[in-house]
């Protein structure tokens, strides 16, 4: 069974220095479904993501050669505006960082980048992705608070909301859970369970059990290269290669 | 060791207080609303309107801030958020540089090539006739001394803001001066209240470098092409002379006075400001 591949990433490397830090990575990740990216951290699962949606950009310092095709388009081979390929994406950071302004303000950001400004309308796609993120109830008294003002947990599912907002394909997840406490975390779960009925989702962790939670496909990384990538049931059960068996038995960290 | 401390904590008291107390005959004589307010300045017949010295100091103070803040928040964004990093390293040991001058040595800069460019160049160029002897020239040359100070603490305060919230702005699409723009600056916003208000604190008591330029007349000025006479000036002028005038000393004293009041009151504001946000953005 052949799955339709979202994202293909082919030979792609990345210096910093002369350092290595991606060596020829070749993925592919399958639509509407959980690919966790795992591995032990420094291994590079933070950058491969990063550069799925540009924002290696920022980093002077960072020399990206190779391909990422998103719906069979090269992204880092084009003159596309990049604010049009990073709309597709929605991030999720290790931690959550609110942008500094009101609750509200935090999802009508992208909604007014991408030139909704009505008021009534952009209320109800406010009220619509805080109650995809399960956020509503809690603030729908306190929407003009700042964003700053919420828990942790809470800003996380803002983070979220606020990324749903601009309608992308695709969630990017950086280790999303790994601030915040288990109820926030079961949560935060859930909702990925929910949403890639809709969204193409790529989960970056360290956590064993989340991962055999969570995903469909996975990909284990180490030491900056992509040591195996086969479909979750495959790849907890039978692990191809040595490595990965001493990783997933906790021999390396 | 903790003797030293006590000494230092008590230092602004001190001074305060000893200041206070050389100006109480004034203030026994006169009324405080009228030392401040008066615009009359004949130590002579014993009037002393502080009003000129006040106004004076304020206007110097206000434009050089309203130069130096745009050039110094639009250099603290180029280079901490788009010059190369080698820039920023090779800016910081010149900011640092350019702060530890003597400020006569501005002054006498200020003297030989901002004077006659404000009366050679900008006051024809606003239709106006000056000595260049001037507000303006004041300002400018306060302006180019605070810049490195205030700058250097705005580019702290921009590095301090996390790279993750750029890119949680960059990945809902915002272009990067979008970002800059309502993300970044809105974060710094309260810091550069801050670090603005510190370079005003440094600005208003700066005596030499602006005594030398600023024309030492005691007018209200009325524009920026007109000389002034700031209070640290009023002070540095005449201690030790004219003393055998009644009252005179304890004026001076009591423009020390003023001088400490506002800069306290400055300094304060802006150090409150960066605790309060630093507890709010935690
Ligand atoms: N901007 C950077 N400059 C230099 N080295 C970097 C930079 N970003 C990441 N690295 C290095 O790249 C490696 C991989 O980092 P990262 O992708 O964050 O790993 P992970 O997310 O798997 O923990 C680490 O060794 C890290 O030190
Ligand atoms: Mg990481």
């Amino acid at each position: 069974m052949e799955a339709n591949h979202k994202i293909r990433v082919e030979n792609l490397s990345l210096r910093v220095n002369g350092h290595e830090i991606l060596k020829d990575i070749n993925v592919s990740i399958p639509e509407n479904k959980i690919t966790v990216i795992l591995g032990p951290s420094g291994c590079g699962k933070t950058t491969l993501m990063k550069s799925m949606n540009r924002l290696t950009d920022i980093y002077p310092e960072m020399h990206v050669r190779g391909r990422i095709l998103i719906d069979e388009e090269d992204i880092l081979n084009t003159h596309k505006d990049v604010t049009a390929i990073r709309k597709k994406m929605g991030l999720l950071s290790q931690r959550p960082y609110p942008l500094p302004m009101s609750i509200y303000n935090n999802i009508a950001f992208g909604l007014r980048i991408s030139g909704r400004k009505k008021r009534d309308l952009l209320d109800k796609r406010v009220e619509h992705y805080l109650k995809q993120a399960s956020l509503w109830e809690e603030v729908k008294g306190r929407l003009r608070e700042p964003a700053s003002s919420l828990s942790i947990g809470q800003q996380q599912r803002l983070c979220l909301a606020r990324g749903l907002a601009v309608d992308p394909e695709i969630i990017l997840a950086d280790e999303p859970t790994s601030a915040l406490d288990p109820i926030s975390s079961q949560e935060i779960e859930k909702k990925f369970l929910d949403l890639k009925q809709d969204y193409t989702i790529v989960l970056v962790t360290h956590i064993l059990r989340q991962a055999a939670r969570l995903a469909d496909h996975v990909i284990f990384m180490y030491l900056g290269e992509v040591i195996e990538q086969a479909p979750a049931e495959e790849f907890f059960h039978h692990p191809r290669t040595e490595i990965t068996r001493a990783y997933l038995k906790g021999s390396i960290n | 060791m903790s003797l030293w401390l006590i000494l230092m904590l008590a230092m602004p008291v001190l001074i305060g207080g000893g200041l206070l107390w050389k100006s109480w005959s004034l203030l026994h004589d006169h009324a405080l609303g009228e030392l401040l307010l008066s615009t009359r300045w004949r130590p002579l017949s014993g009037e002393f309107g502080f009003a000129p010295f006040i106004l004076s100091s304020l206007w110097v103070t206000l434009v050089s801030l309203l130069i130096a803040g745009p050039v110094c928040v639009l250099s603290a964004i180029h280079l901490t958020q788009y010059a190369p990093r080698i820039v920023l390293k090779v800016m910081q040991p010149v900011t640092d540089i350019l702060a530890g001058i003597p400020s006569v040595i501005y002054g006498v800069w200020g003297i030989v090539a901002i004077v006659p460019l404000v009366s050679r160049n900008l006051a024809p160029l606003m239709g106006a006739e000056t000595t260049g002897y001037s507000i303006l020239s004041g300002a400018i040359v306060l302006a180019v001394m605070i810049i490195p100070f205030v700058l250097n603490i705005l580019i702290e305060i921009f590095r301090s803001i996390p790279i993750e919230l750029q890119e949680a702005s960059l990945s809902l699409g915002a272009s990067r001066w979008y970002t800059i723009k309502y993300v970044t600056l809105r974060k710094a916003l309260p810091g550069i209240v801050s670090a603005l208000g510190l370079g005003l604190s440094r600005a208003f008591g700066e005596t030499i470098a602006v005594l030398m330029v600023v024309g030492n007349v005691t007018i209200i000025p009325r524009g920026v092409f007109q000389p002034g006479y700031p209070l640290p000036a009023l002070i540095a002028n005449n201690y030790g002379e004219m003393l055998s005038i009644p009252m005179y000393d304890s004026a001076l004293m009591f423009g020390a006075l003023i001088l400490f009041v506002i800069v306290m009151v400055f300094n304060l504001a802006a150090r409150l400001t960066i605790i309060r946000y630093e507890k709010v953005s935690q």
